[in-house]
């Protein structure tokens, strides 16, 4: 046990992802969590291309692959199945999703898989992009973000809408919904093991970035995901049963600027684009705060 | 035991009969009566399965994907614009090699909106390594879905298997229909041992990326796999004739008064019922007709077209689907077939595309235009 954490690994070395990738790490974290009584289904992204080079494959857990958009559909059959065969207490049932195919493509499937209440756990990897493809906007893009399909250009300065509210969406579910950070293993993993004790549909949603799609240094993924916390760009919370918990507030809070200036995807923003970001930051966090403080539910 | 039952009620009690535990489904019309009653089998006990009632037809074959894959025998159902929204999962189902059996309500496809039957939702799918076995009659219905799991299941096999019914004109259709006891089938179809599962004492990686070293090599296999299956339909169909009593032609083709007969009509579903009376009707006349029906159109059985179609005049081909720019697709295939090994004139003609009546008289145009060789549109 390093940290708490269990010191083998399910997801093993060898496998192909780039230096420095976040959803590798993030990845890796959430099967220590999960141990190996775990059937994992992947929707396609890089997590299972960098995984399952044939006839290679990096995982030591059942793991099945089938399409971008239906992982929640799958486990949805695994769940099932698990029951008929009398199996479901023992077996965890993660899916695993990029944010691409969690908040687009996938997200009717991810919706009934909810809906229906079957046992899965299903994770998403939030690095902000469709990177796999090289790098082109999703939903989960923030505003102002240049990628290879929104680009900064010299009348648009990168993607011009907010990200969709993902987390939220799925509290509406009546779910059990977690965010969590790569910068913060310890949290993460008492997350997944606490969606895993559930009995019914959960969902968790990590900050891992690409330093190839937001083109920072490849040192500085944990770096800038400690960042984000501490700028409130991306909270830790818990939201059960409708309640809004947050995991941990940044003592003193850091300008959003510390946070934009270590990525190139963001380096031609002006005052202007980093005060309303800033202020954008500023509303969600109060409105998190409130919705903790009443005890509002979902 | 023999009832008169609704042909979507016999193709739900082959279903029970065949005990899948799972059943991912999505209603659409025409298949609606199908997992009606499996819905009722399941709530009245009749039946030990769950049905996973998904958001879509995609979500409805993906789960079926998941259960198949944890090792427990799968069935879904559906119909047009379902199988065309399924369309990219049916290869991903094959290519994984999970033998997960469908019934398909034929329907035709939009633009513009048809509720009524063709072929054309399953002829699009022609490509996507499933097995595709054609019935005439709720009898076959039944038998052909019991059978379907025993092919699909085959360890030389391997593939998805589904059974095409023509929507409505079969589906909605009363006829007699001789139910088999649970025993029977039960002896006929053994429990589902999975080859492979997704199983934690265990552990494999289903669905990983193939680089261009490789991807030939799998489908290959299953290229293999489907040529295997003419066998496997043809031993399946023999073994269910030799245990219930009743088969169909070889189990891949079926023929009707073609011994003496110079000219013949080629076609797959309810028509074949219509041919049947109009050859009755022909030969009265003293007219040398048969009867050619295809039942297996994937895996595509050439060497007994070749044989069957052997000192044939002509033939003509009914299509009850079109590629659009070109012709019907069992047109195609059975030129193919034949191509240089035959002289016999085949004849396509396009009927029956959104629930149009293909009637006796349209049967009758067929035989009298017998030896143009090209496409005709019967309106």
């Amino acid at each position: 046990m390093i940290l708490g954490l269990s010191e083998e690994e399910l997801l093993e070395f060898g496998h192909n992802a780039c230096a420095g990738c976040g959803e590798a790490l993030a990845a890796r974290y959430v099967m220590k969590a999960a141990g190996k009584n775990t059937i994992v289904v992947n929707a396609t992204g890089c997590l299972e291309v960098f995984s399952t080079p044939y006839p290679q494959t990096a995982w030591k857990v059942p793991w099945i692959h089938g399409a971008f958009e239906n992982a929640s559909a799958i486990a949805s059959g695994v769940d099932i199945a698990l029951e008929k065969l009398g199996k479901r207490k023992n077996v965890n049932v993660l899916a695993f999703g990029g944010d691409g195919s969690t908040f687009d493509i996938g997200f009717q499937a991810l919706s009934g898989m909810a809906e229906r209440g079957h046992n899965v756990c299903y994770v998403c990897y939030d690095n902000e992009a469709y990177m796999n493809t090289g790098i082109q906007r999703s939903g989960a893009t923030p505003k102002y973000a240049a990628t290879t399909t929104s680009p900064a250009g010299k009348k648009v300065p990168g993607k011009t809408e907010y990200a969709k509210p993902m987390p939220f969406i799925m509290a509406s579910h009546g779910i059990y919904v977690a965010t969590a950070s790569i910068a913060y293993p310890q949290d993460l993993t008492r997350k997944v093991k606490k969606a895993l004790s559930i009995d019914g549909p959960s969902y968790i949603q990590i900050f891992n970035s690409c330093p190839l799609g937001w083109k920072h240094k490849f040192n500085l993924g944990i770096k800038i995901a400690e960042l984000a916390y501490k700028t409130n760009i991306f909270p830790l919370y818990e939201i059960e049963k409708g309640i809004v918990t947050i995991s941990k507030k940044p003592v003193q809070k850091t300008p959003i600027l510390e946070y934009l200036k270590l990525q190139g995807r963001f380096k031609h923003l002006g005052e202007k684009e980093i005060k309303e970001v800033q202020e954008s930051v500023d509303a969600k966090w109060e409105k998190l705060l409130k919705l903790e403080e009443t005890k509002m539910g979902f | 035991m023999r009832k008169i039952i609704e042909a979507s009620t016999a193709a739900a009690i082959g279903v029970k009969l065949s005990r899948p535990q799972v059943i991912p489904m999505y209603p659409i019309t025409p298949q609606t009566h199908i997992v009606e009653r499996l819905a009722e089998f399941i709530n009245d006990g009749e039946l030990d399965a769950d049905m996973i009632h998904v958001e879509s037809e995609h979500s409805a074959i993906s789960a079926a994907i998941g259960s198949q894959a944890t090792g427990v025998r799968t069935f879904t159902a559906t119909a047009s614009q379902g199988l065309a929204l399924m369309h990219e999962i049916l290869h991903i189902v094959s290519g994984m090699r999970l033998p997960v059996v469908m019934e398909v309500a034929n329907r035709a496809l939009s633009a513009p909106i048809s509720i009524w039957n063709d072929h054309q939702d399953s002829i699009s799918a022609r490509d996507t390594g499933w097995i595709q076995l054609y019935v005439e009659s709720a009898q076959e219905a039944l038998d052909t879905v019991i059978q379907a799991f025993k092919i699909a299941e085959d360890k030389n096999v391997l593939l998805p298997a589904m059974v095409c019914l023509d929507g409505f004109t079969l589906t909605h259709v009363f006829e007699p229909v001789d139910v088999p006891s649970q025993v029977n089938v039960d002896k006929f179809l053994p429990k589902y041992k999975p080859a492979f599962c997704l199983d934690t004492k265990k552990p494999i990686t289903m669905g990983p990326i193939a680089y261009p070293n490789s991807f030939m090599e799998f489908k290959g296999a299953e290229h293999l796999a489907m040529k295997n299956a003419l066998k496997v339909i043809k031993e399946t169909n023999t073994q269910f004739k030799n245990q219930f009593g009743r088969g169909y032609g070889d189990g891949l083709i079926e023929t009707y008064r073609l011994k003496d007969a110079k000219y013949a009509v080629v076609c797959m579903g309810t028509i074949v019922g219509t041919s049947r009376v109009v050859v009755d009707k022909l030969r009265k006349q003293g007219k040398k007709v048969g009867l050619i029906k295809l039942k297996s159109f994937r895996p595509f059985p050439i060497e007994e077209i070749l044989k069957v179609t052997k000192g044939l005049k002509a033939i003509a081909v009914a299509d009850r689907n079109i590629s659009l720019g070109q012709e019907g697709a069992l047109f195609s295939e059975i030129r193919s077939a034949l191509y240089g090994k035959s002289k016999t004139i085949v004849s396509g003609f396009i009927a029956g595309l959104g629930g149009r009546d293909v009637k006796e008289e349209t049967i009758e145009k067929m035989f009298d235009k017998i030896n143009n060789g090209g496409t005709i549109w019967l309106k």
